[in-house]
């Protein structure tokens, strides 16, 4: 098993460990940070946070160069392959999941990255709304096909 | 405005594109956190990578805390959650509860989210994930529009 090796696990705990450190620095943790961007309604007045978009442009970009340096390389460090998302169809489930993700962002300004780094600093009702996230996305496992398989040939 | 904060923006969002390139190179895997969340329930395939992530995702985050609080939001309660907007008069246990059910739902459904299509689809010019990113911040953004939450 690869990925139960100590470099491979060592590599999963340095990239949570930035990711949370990102989350925090960026201070896409607070909710109302989020919330001050999604809300275009306060372009006019000025008082509108650009800020969310200062992080995920630099990310994005780091993350390029990333996949980048990947595409010369037959496989990464500690396992045998990329795991490259095998979906290509543009269908009705993504745009309808990404719609109702969209609907949950907006209500609380929350996205699943932060909703697990606010447990380092639990504010009241995170844990109901982690309850919440699971119990949500255990209930799209069952409508989205489980198996590798299935999945390839849904995918088609 | 008084709340823009682009150098710290930038800087927290460049450690969340290094926590994306080092798990990709490292070990081949999109750090999309509804992705590894999602996949530890049933039916789950590999298990203590994706714990291991987690718990350090919480621990990066309260331990830069700890180190820089003034990098980031501070104080020892550095984020509270956003009670709904009053004039909907839902309690807001209730509103918590659909916004987290919404949200694990359909990043399940659409196998991903900020990170997952938003940071690391992007960054593989993904027309997928384009779309799904284009649908997400617009449909957040009607939802702030229509609830007024801010």
């Amino acid at each position: 098993m690869a990925n139960l090796r100590p470099p491979y696990l060592i590599t999963a705990a340095v990239s949570g460990l930035l990711f949370g450190a990102g989350l925090y620095v960026s201070q896409m943790v607070d909710p109302l940070k989020v919330l001050r961007f999604l809300d275009f309604t306060a372009i006019p007045s000025g008082c509108w946070d650009p800020s969310l978009a200062f992080v995920i442009v630099p990310a994005i970009l780091v993350m390029f160069i990333a996949v980048r340096i990947g595409r010369r390389r037959p496989a990464p460090l500690f396992d045998v392959e990329f795991h490259e998302p095998e979906y290509k169809r543009i269908d009705t489930r993504l745009v309808g999941g990404a719609a109702l993700f969209g609907i949950g962002w907006g209500m609380s300004g929350i996205c699943p990255g932060p909703a697990i780094a606010l447990i380092a600093f639990p504010p009241d009702g995170i844990w109901l709304f982690l309850a919440a996230l699971i119990a949500g996305s255990y209930a799209g496992s069952l409508i989205v096909p489980s198996g590798r398989t299935r999945r390839l040939a849904d995918a088609k | 405005m008084e709340s823009f904060s682009p150098f710290t923006a930038a800087l927290g969002g460049s450690l969340i594109g290094l926590a994306a390139a080092v798990l990709w190179l490292g070990n081949g895997r999109i750090a999309g956190i509804s992705g590894i969340f999602g996949q530890l329930l049933p039916p789950a395939q590999t298990v203590v990578w994706r714990l291991v992530f987690l718990v350090a995702l919480v621990l990066g985050a309260w331990a830069t805390s700890q180190l820089f609080p003034a990098l980031g939001v501070g104080g020892v309660h550095p984020a509270t959650l956003v009670p709904p907007p009053a004039a909907w008069g839902v309690p807001p246990p209730v509103w918590l509860a659909v916004a987290g059910l919404l949200i694990g739902f359909g990043t399940k459904i659409g196998n991903g989210c900020t990170s997952g299509h938003g940071v690391c689809g992007l960054a593989r010019l993904s027309l997928r994930s384009l779309v799904a990113v284009a649908v997400f911040f617009g449909v957040a953004i009607i939802t702030v529009t229509v609830t007024g939450i801010v």
